[in-house]
């Protein structure tokens, strides 16, 4: 019997229930654990280490110092959610992108939604994300974000709730994959023992969904990436690979005649869709970021002029900020007629002087994230924060209450992890990955991540985070 | 047909690679001489020779007052600060590799992160058997050679990674042999220290058993020479070389290569239709000197053709 640190009471846990039995989906897992010696268990995990390095599944650090790269910790205890309530969290998501990608469309078009007086047109038309370039341009089946990246939390009343959704570049998928790969080569015998859903069929489900992106015929389509010294270039060789397409960085791609063409070594080639992981400030010197190297330029011009197709679209980022966010659910009602299936979770908007001195009185409590920041940075866990830090960070609403919102302080639920002193719960979350094609995809679980120091709720792995293999079991 | 780019990372890689292994074979070779028993000069000239032909002299004694075994071999094997060092010629194919991670097998991957793994330890602590640590280069370059053989698609990809090799390989034993042209330049007839400096050239390209096999003869400067630069069947000749970039060049797709076919089938047919002794006659090391200008020249063109990026 391996000793698991007992979670905390007002949390809930994912394997334990309150009076400390095991939920059921765990029963399998943990009666296999019991059944292995620490030595073993200990070994493993090496080996994954080991294993990890030689692959180079590693995360870059800016700079161009190979020994900067490191690993992201890989705990070997898989987050675990029994079917049925996958099958909720996935009705709920495919309902959620529907109405990301909705909206999108309206805002560049008719603007419906601003219309019914729903959301502030200011907040939409003012927002820095919203790109003006984008207004009336149609795309292929009115799909603005192919791949989404919605994260996923489950708070003490034991439900879930959307925290973020990512539809600019969202990433992590590659390290679901190659845990699951881990996860089958160390444990073999675990997946006799469980049903557990397939996640290797992402990479050909995404190469679908962007080839139904454009009507072009037998289109050819390309990874762009910033390059190797970007931090996720490993997952951008990764799936094209996968995906059997090239992998290309702005300087391989030129425009002729509004046309996208790859420079090869048998002379130039068309090319009908890209797979964008730049950001939508260095797609284009001639349109934005005029010092930007990574992009192309004319894309802008030969997009909008349909000759090929970006994923995601361009402006997709005004539909994920955190000022817009609140809205989600009412996007749901608006343009499907439904019930939202997933929460959100409550959020005060700082422009807003009710929701400001609600904010300003309760900062303690709260947890308050600048609007479009990202990576766990530019926000102030008010609990956890000491006085000082409370107080600069109210100086910094006060000065500009629009740049901020807040949110009750969540209890992230806790999955026992694997640390120095044994097996102790840690917080996570879950990033499942949507694709919307021709109908929308989802590959049963998503990137499990985990929050290594103990108490933290920052899963992100710039600030210390770990990953988990994510297991749906199937029914 | 494959991305210009990705094509100049796969050429890069092999070359860098090839390039690690032959600095591992001419260390090997400079200080087996240099434990020859010898005048003080000779075995000076012995432990710079890899500087000379290497071009990193001037870098040297920029960094070290004094030329020692233990010095020389720092900065050629581990300096990381030494562009040039078979360290960093390792980090280059690594880098390289990493760049294109996608175009070649997770196991080609595997391998050469792994060697570049290995190679950054040695560079932190240093080499302690020098034997040793020339083997463990060696035998990751074959290791790599013999993964990417075994398990990557023929195309494109697979050739620009063999071009990469036999153009470096070419170029390297060009400058090993070079290292022995001065010997025949002194006039002296053929003493027993020339024989072991043959024979160790020999050990260092892996061509000693190949040589008793063709001439079943004593080692001589002639037959060496004659067989690294015009053997077709040598694989490390400067003919053999050139016989499989030919080879090479007539499968890639589209015809951008004309120029680079016609170079090398030019320099081919010079290979194929000298004779040691008009090479003998004319200067061994001047004709070195020429065959590197071409060769580098073809890889000019090569790059021109197909590895350019804008």
């Amino acid at each position: 019997m391996h000793r698991i640190e007992p979670p905390a009471a007002s949390i809930y846990d994912e394997m334990l229930a309150s009076d400390l039995a095991v939920r059921p989906h765990y029963d399998e897992f943990l009666r296999w654990l019991n059944q292995q010696s620490a030595e073993t268990l200990s070994q493993r995990r090496q080996e994954a280490e080991l294993l990890f390095h030689r692959v180079g599944i590693t995360f870059a650090v800016y700079g161009d110092d190979n020994d900067a790269e490191r690993l992201i910790p890989f705990d070997t205890i898989p987050r675990i959610l029994p079917a049925d309530e996958w099958q909720r969290l996935e009705a709920g998501l495919r309902q959620r992108v529907a109405a990301l990608n909705a909206f999108l469309h309206d805002i560049y078009h008719d603007g419906h939604i601003l219309k019914a007086g729903l959301i502030p047109a200011e907040q939409v038309l003012a927002n820095a994300q919203y790109q003006t370039a984008m207004r009336g341009v149609n795309l292929p089946h009115g799909i603005y974000s192919h791949i989404s990246g919605v994260d996923v939390i489950r708070h003490n009343d034991g439900d879930c709730y959307v925290l973020e959704d990512n539809l600019r570049v969202p990433s992590g998928v590659s390290y679901m994959l190659e845990n699951r790969k881990m996860m089958m080569r160390l444990f073999p015998e675990l997946f006799a023992r469980h049903a557990v859903a397939p996640v290797e069929h992402y990479p050909s489900l995404l190469l679908d969904t962007l080839r139904h992106a454009t009507f072009a015929d037998n289109p050819t389509v390309v990874v762009l990436t910033p390059g190797h010294y970007n931090s996720a270039y490993f997952e951008h060789a990764f799936l094209a690979q996968q995906m059997g397409v090239e992998l290309v960085e702005g300087r391989d791609l030129f425009v002729r005649n509004d046309r996208v063409f790859m420079r090869t070594t048998a002379g130039h080639k068309q090319v009908d869709v890209i797979y964008r992981r730049v950001d939508d400030n260095f797609l284009d010197p001639l349109a934005f970021r005029s010092d930007s190297s990574l992009g192309v330029p004319g894309l802008l011009a030969a997009y909008r002029a349909g000759n090929v197709i970006l994923a995601n679209a361009i402006g997709t980022g005004v539909a994920d900020d955190k000022s817009i966010y609140p809205y989600v659910p009412d996007m749901v009602r608006f343009y499907l007629d439904e019930e939202p299936l997933l929460k959100n979770v409550p959020t005060w908007q700082c422009r807003k002087p009710a929701d400001l001195s609600h904010v300003l009185a309760n900062l303690d409590d709260l947890v308050v994230k600048e609007v479009h920041g990202a990576g766990g940075y530019g926000m102030l866990i008010g609990p956890k924060a000491s006085r000082a830090e409370i107080a600069e960070f109210r100086c910094r609403i006060i000065a500009d209450p629009a740049n901020y919102i807040a949110q009750p302080t969540l209890a992230l639920s806790t999955c026992p992890t694997f640390v120095e002193e044994g097996i102790a719960p840690r917080h996570i979350d879950l990033r499942p990955f949507v694709l919307a094609g021709k109908e929308v995809k989802i590959v049963p679980g998503g990137l499990a991540r985990v929050a290594l120091q103990r108490g933290s709720l920052v899963v992100n792995s710039s600030q210390g985070g770990g990953t988990k293999d994510a297991w749906v079991l199937e029914a | 047909m494959m991305l210009s780019r990705t094509a100049d990372h796969l050429y890069w890689m092999s070359r860098y690679l090839e390039r690690a292994e032959n600095l591992a074979r001419l260390l090997d070779v400079s200080f087996s001489l240099a434990l020859l028993p010898q005048s003080k000069n000779g075995a000076r000239s012995e432990i710079s020779a890899p500087l000379v032909i290497t071009e990193m002299l001037e870098e040297y004694n920029r960094k070290h007052d004094e030329l020692t075994p233990e010095k020389l071999l720092d900065f050629v094997a581990l300096d990381r600060s030494n562009p040039a060092s078979i360290v960093s010629c390792i980090r280059q194919a690594r880098e390289n590799a990493h760049a294109v991670r996608g175009k070649i097998t997770a196991e080609m991957w595997e391998n050469i992160n792994a060697t570049w793994i290995e190679a950054r330890e040695y560079a932190a602590k240093g080499i302690d058997n020098v034997g040793a640590f020339f083997d463990w280069v060696k035998e990751r370059s074959h290791l790599f050679r013999g993964v990417t053989y075994g398990t990557i698609l023929r195309g494109d990809a697979y050739s620009f990674i063999r071009l990469g090799t036999f153009i470096e390989r070419a170029d390297n034993t060009a400058r090993l042999l070079d290292v022995k042209a001065h010997l025949l330049q002194s006039d002296e007839a053929a003493s027993a220290s020339d024989y072991y400096a043959w024979s160790a050239l020999l050990k260092a390209l892996s061509a000693y058993e190949a040589y008793l096999e063709i001439y079943r003869d004593a080692v001589t400067a002639r037959q060496v020479t004659e067989m690294l630069i015009l053997s077709p069947r040598l694989p490390r000749s400067l003919r053999a070389c050139l016989e499989a970039i030919c080879k090479i060049l007539a499968q890639l797709e589209g015809d951008n290569g004309r120029l680079a076919q016609r170079d090398a089938a030019a320099l081919l047919a010079e290979l194929k239709f000298a004779s040691v002794d008009e090479i003998l006659d004319e200067g061994l090391h001047d004709y070195l000197a020429e065959c590197l200008i071409d060769i580098n020249g073809l890889g000019d063109r090569i790059y021109q053709a197909y590895l350019k990026a804008a």
